[in-house]
């Protein structure tokens, strides 16, 4: 008897036991199907690309890391009117308008080409933009995204003294930036741009060739479609530095599902490199500011799908 | 000649054991497919997901999906960003997740070839909303692979997801969402040992 019970007791609770795991295993399958799922099918060394550091491929005068995609036509309408302080005859600047229409196409979803046209100084432009590097999540993440910009403008104004012989290499300029940004959050991105703009020609011989300058940009959200912007460039010391100013831009960025607005305020008039770079010289704390817009419209020339 | 017959029997019963226990069992993927249409007047939104994770246990008629909202596929690279930025808030709200189960299906019907209809209940998470629903699905055991398809509608508006009014004639106050998954079948204790390695 006493022998028996205790040979039946471990079978007993044996039986228990598996009685307790043919219950509990299906429940717990139950309820954690989904945890399970999750746990499987999500890889934790996944790296991520972090994507809209900036809504559009430029901040306000400067370029941002931003390409179109692959497949996708942006169009561009650039337009900058008079400043400010030029008083009410000329309706504080809106009769003057200086203008660049461009179109910027993604060859890839990194490499974008674009073509530009400024009304001042009869202006076109070509660049190339490539994403170098793109900021990622994930293990061993990648903290900025790093694109290359490059571009050549040539003036095709007529020169009114016949004398001085201008070549065509004369009227070409060159402008390169590497342009580094960081999404810090979903709304704080933030960008600096080493630039160097070579010159082929300069009026004087006192002015610099090779203008070097360091430009920074932010861009904060207010809501999921208002922005703030800025952007700015310190010429470094030199004859140039000391001839002009530093361009300064503040504006917002409006999105309205197909298109993106940006108006904003900036003591530089040219739009492209080569002159909101070396040349500007509006002070901005005199009012010499510019009232601008940028709209930009997308069109899929290729499909994703 | 009767030596080699009576192996074949038993193998036989052996193999008709395993189909049985695939047609119970567990399925998996992580390369299943949804998509979703909007049609408007405006103009028609679609969308792809090739990177949905599901799993389908029969044995306990449970089910679960999980996928990524980033990886939605746009015709436009900008209506992608503005998906994700905008009305998913994706960096919030990484995930969208389904968790159900099918409503009195005998999984025995499974053996028998062609679609079979079944009712799926559970729970919709999207955009961090949780919400009841119902869907009607079919499933279909091809090739030892399970087949399931299913079609429902999602009210944007049911899942918190603001559409400003700009662009509210462009997006459909109903969209339509549609998942295809072929699904492996799972080695679970009783042993569908012929499990394709993939």
């Amino acid at each position: 008897m006493y022998m028996r019970r205790s040979i039946s007791s471990p079978l007993f609770t044996g039986l228990i036991l598996a009685a307790l795991f043919g219950l509990t295993n299906p429940a717990r399958a139950q309820n954690d199907l989904l945890g399970d799922l999750e746990k499987q099918a999500t890889d934790p060394l996944k790296r991520e690309v972090v994507s809209a550091t900036f809504k559009g491929t430029h901040v306000i005068n400067s370029q941002s890391i931003e390409t179109p995609g692959k497949g996708t036509l942006d169009f561009l309408i650039q337009h900058r009117f008079g400043t400010l302080n030029s008083g009410a005859y000329e309706f504080f600047g809106l009769d003057q308008a200086v203008l660049r229409l461009s179109f910027e196409y993604g060859l890839t979803d990194r490499l974008a080409i674009g073509v530009g046209r400024s009304s001042q100084e009869k202006t076109f432009d070509g660049f190339l933009k490539y994403k170098a590097l793109q900021q990622t999540t994930g293990s061993r993440p990648m903290p900025v995204s790093v694109t290359l910009f490059a571009s050549s403008a040539i003036t095709t104004l007529k020169f009114n003294e016949p004398a001085v012989e201008r070549t065509t290499a004369s009227r070409v300029d060159y402008s390169y930036q590497v342009l580094i940004a960081r999404k810090f959050s979903p709304g704080l991105s933030v960008q600096l741009m080493p630039t160097l703009i070579h010159r082929n020609y300069v009026a004087q011989s006192t002015m610099q060739n090779d203008v070097y300058a360091m430009g920074a940009a932010l861009r904060q959200k207010l809501t999921k479609r208002l922005a703030l912007t800025a952007d700015y460039y310190y010429l470094l010391p030199g004859n140039t530095a000391d001839t002009y100013r530093n361009a300064l831009g503040v504006g917002v960025d409006i999105e309205t599902g197909g298109h993106v607005f940006q108006l904003h305020l900036t003591n530089s008039r040219g739009m492209i490199e080569k002159f909101f770079v070396p040349q500007t010289d509006g002070n901005f704390f005199d009012g010499d500011i510019y009232f601008g817009f940028t709209v930009a419209r997308s069109f899929t020339i290729k499909s994703n799908l | 000649m009767k030596r080699s017959f009576f192996l074949l029997v038993p193998a036989l019963f052996l193999l008709a054991a395993l189909t049985q226990a695939h047609a119970q069992g567990k399925y998996m993927t992580k390369t299943g497919q949804v998509s979703f249409f909007s049609t408007s007047p405006v103009e028609d939104i679609e969308a792809k997901n090739q990177q949905v994770a599901a799993v389908l246990d029969f044995s306990t008629s449970q089910l679960a999906f999980s996928l990524p909202v980033k990886a939605f596929v746009f015709k436009r690279t900008l209506m992608q960003e503005h998906f994700n930025e905008n009305y998913m808030e994706s960096d919030k709200f990484p995930k969208a997740t389904f968790s159900g189960r099918f409503v009195a299906f005998d999984a025995a019907t499974l053996a028998t070839a062609g679609p079979h209809n079944v009712q799926v209940e559970g729970d919709l998470t999207l955009h961090g909303v949780k919400r009841p629903i119902q869907v009607p699905a079919t499933v279909e055991l091809k090739d030892g692979q399970l087949v399931a398809l299913a079609t429902f509608p999602v009210a944007p508006a049911d899942y918190n997801i603001e559409i400003p009014l700009l662009v509210r004639n462009s997006i459909a106050k109903v969209v339509s969402v549609r998942v295809a998954l072929t699904c492996q079948p799972v080695a679970s204790a009783v042993g569908a040992t012929t499990r394709p390695t993939k």
